[in-house]
């Protein structure tokens, strides 16, 4: 079996060790006998055609303006991609730019790729960050609960068509109000965790690896890993944010 | 004179007695609350009775470069004011100047010597009226107190504008700090030009590809450090100043300190240190262009220079319980990869790694996946992981590919202390890396063994 992850805009963005989530979907899919394939991308390349999971990763305003561009130019590509089953992580930053739109801060105007039915505006320089530690439940009931740091000016609202990714227990998660963190719609998947996310999440990672190889494989059970680092740095995060799990 | 002024002098100064007397700590920076509370501009106060001030800010860097410029100072007969024990927010700052002044709020020495965090000197840089702001570098670093790098910057820039007297000493080879200092009215230029210290790729966590006037992504010809190198823009031709004070030969030796020949001025100047690791050199760099800049002679520079040995935590190396500790300070990505390109060298046979998440060592502890751990694989050595965040630092180097039985989970700092201790062959040296305060915890805890000296005696 095999599998084809894409890391977009590593040179861009990659602000929160957000290549760890590249890392642990790599191990954990090399550690089962999959052979993976790594692709980069960058502002100049194309997207490949053919890749099973992409990961976004959090930025810089200035950087995000520089991928906004680059992904209008290569936005069909990467719908196409999803149209045929391609899986899509995006955190932070790249969450924003999978929305309809981002308001920066000083009020200038990003369209976003519009595969999450999500809208995000940044209220202002002046307006306080929403940072700290996580703990949410996902709504994904195999993938239980998961835990993080955000760090993120933007309030993001859902539409209709978008599903929160979690709820929050401890922390701001979307917009601070509504209790909400992240979003997903079929494949897509967007979240302001960083953490990163993947290594001391593993089963929303196994999750994401399932449905990545699906697309090519068919429905694969994936044999069970010794998690026991993995759950470990789980429980400590959430302690850290004050929730003890069981 | 103000009766305010020496009501908050007064005050700054029985706090600091009191706390010592206490035994609540050094008192680096609640005489400064203290005092500010009992009448706010007395930064503002104490800092005009200074004929000179420089200040030192940047994300790495800031405590070795102002200690060793206070060290030139001193050797060249005029002895600083300076917050040597690293207290670099404006109630540190303030208490270095309560306790270096009388109750009339007159300094006793005529220098300062600031090192100032990145994000404040926007807030004091209109009290401290520096002539001299020394600009090491700019990291990612503690991303969730900082936000973005790019607001730092932007913070610097107009900071700069507003001092158009004052001579800026900026790290060439940094393109963000060079960029930003390009606002100041007056520069002297700093970097390396030994293209045979560096390497050619740029690392993973590198934080500026692009270019910051028009946007296409930068050539670099040689790296010496993160994003700190020889490049230039291919596109607008925006390129690194040549700068005026450059390292002409480097060698490093390992963790026992390096040589190099400036080119200073006009002057050549050859220098030894003590001081481990290449980013060293720019911190002898930096502190040499500001000496430069206040008429300091070569041959102070030098016997400065070689005097100055590592502080706590920068590599200093201490026994203890029979095996001999060296401790480098760990706060940053970039910084954490220096730090292991140092160290792994050495073929070390046990370290500890201490990695805490409390608000001075950034309570996003993410920025572990952007140091190069992979560095690590091959070692023969046993690896003792504490801290609050000790779980995560061990699922970190799980990924990195070094053995699970080669790695031992201990939260508590002592009892981590004591098992890396075990862990020491006879005769090795155990690598300590710690985050900020679980480097000054660590301190309190060799102190209290009698190891070392409380800090603020530093």
């Amino acid at each position: 079996m095999d599998l084809h992850l894409v890391h977009l805009y590593p040179d861009l963005l990659n602000l929160y060790g957000d290549r760890g989530n590249l890392v642990a979907l790599r191990e954990r899919a090399q550690r089962r006998g999959i052979s993976v394939r790594v692709t980069q991308v960058r502002l100049i390349d194309r997207l490949p055609p053919d890749a099973d999971l992409f990961l976004l990763g959090g930025g810089e305003d200035r950087q995000q303006v520089l991928v906004a561009q680059a992904l209008h130019r290569w936005g069909e590509a990467l719908r196409s991609a999803v149209a045929r089953g391609a899986v899509v992580l995006a955190v932070c930053g790249g969450y924003q730019l999978l929305g309809h739109l981002y308001r920066a801060a000083d009020g200038r105007e990003l369209a976003g790729l519009g595969l999450l039915d999500v809208v995000t505006e940044h209220p202002g320089h002046g307006a306080r960050r929403l940072v700290g530690n996580v703990v949410a439940t996902c709504t994904l009931p195999e993938v239980g609960s998961l835990v993080g740091f955000e760090n993120h000016g933007g309030r993001t609202r859902l539409g209709a068509q978008a599903r929160p990714l979690a709820r929050v227990r401890v922390g701001y998660g979307n917009n601070g109000e509504d209790g909400t963190e992240g979003a997903w719609a079929g494949t897509v998947f967007g979240t302001y965790l960083h953490g990163p996310i993947l290594p001391k999440n593993p089963r929303f990672a196994d999750f994401l690896l399932a449905l990545a190889l699906r697309r090519r494989h068919g429905p694969v059970a994936l044999q069970p890993l010794d998690d026991r680092w993995e759950q470990a740095a789980h429980v400590a995060a959430a302690a850290r944010a004050g929730v003890r799990l069981g | 004179m103000s009766l305010r002024l020496t009501g908050a002098v007064a005050a700054g100064k029985a706090v600091a007695y009191a706390s010592r007397l206490l035994g609540l700590g050094g008192g680096t920076v609640l005489p400064g609350r203290v005092a500010r509370w009992i009448f706010p501009p007395v930064l503002e106060h104490l800092a005009a009775g200074l004929e000179q001030v420089v200040v030192v800010s940047g994300t790495n860097g800031k405590t070795t470069t102002a200690r060793l410029l206070a060290r030139m100072l001193e050797t060249g007969g005029v002895p600083a004011v300076h917050n040597r024990a690293g207290a670099n927010l404006q109630a540190g700052l303030v208490a270095s100047l309560v306790l270096a002044s009388d109750v009339r709020g007159r300094p006793c020495r005529r220098a300062g010597v600031f090192e100032v965090d990145e994000a404040t000197l926007p807030t004091v840089a209109d009290a401290l009226r520096p002539r001299v702001v020394v600009l090491t570098n700019l990291f990612r670093d503690q991303l969730d107190r900082y936000a973005e790098l790019e607001r730092v910057a932007e913070g610097w820039r107009r900071t700069l504008g507003r001092l158009p007297s004052a001579v800026v000493c900026y790290n060439a080879d940094d393109p963000q700090v060079a960029d930003v200092a390009q606002a100041a009215g007056r520069r002297v230029a700093f970097g390396i030009q030994d293209p045979s210290a560096g390497r050619s790729a740029l690392e993973e966590a590198a934080d500026v590809r692009y270019c910051y006037r028009c946007g296409v992504a930068y050539r670099y010809e040689v790296v010496f450090l993160s994003h700190a190198g020889h490049y230039g823009c291919p596109s607008c031709g925006w390129s690194r100043p040549v700068p005026e004070v450059r390292a002409e030969r480097v060698t490093v030796r390992g963790t026992s300190g390096f040589e190099v020949e400036l080119a200073w001025g006009g002057e050549r100047l050859a220098l030894r240190s003590r001081l481990p690791g290449l980013y060293n050199v720019y911190n002898v760099l930096a502190a040499a262009a500001a000496a430069r800049c206040l008429g300091l002679s070569g041959d102070v520079v030098r016997q400065a220079t070689e005097s100055v040995a590592p502080a706590f935590g920068r590599g200093e190396r201490l026994a203890w319980g029979g095996v001999t500790l060296q401790i480098l300070l760990v706060k940053n990505p970039a910084g954490f990869n220096e730090v292991l390109r140092l160290v792994v060298p050495e073929r070390p046979r046990a370290l500890l790694l201490a990695i805490h998440d409390r608000t001075a060592d950034g309570r996003d502890v993410s920025w572990l996946w952007d140091v190069e751990f992979e560095q690590l694989r091959g070692l023969d050595a046993h690896i003792t992981v504490s801290g609050i965040r000790a779980e995560d630092m061990a699922l970190r180097l799980k990924y990195a590919g070094w053995p699970e039985d080669k790695t031992t989970v201990e939260k508590d700092l002592v009892r981590a202390l004591r098992r890396a201790r075990e862990s020491t062959p006879p005769g090795e040296v155990l690598f300590c890396l710690p985050t900020y305060t679980a480097m000054l915890e660590l301190r309190r805890i060799l102190a209290r063994a009698g190891a070392v000296a409380p800090f603020w005696e530093d």
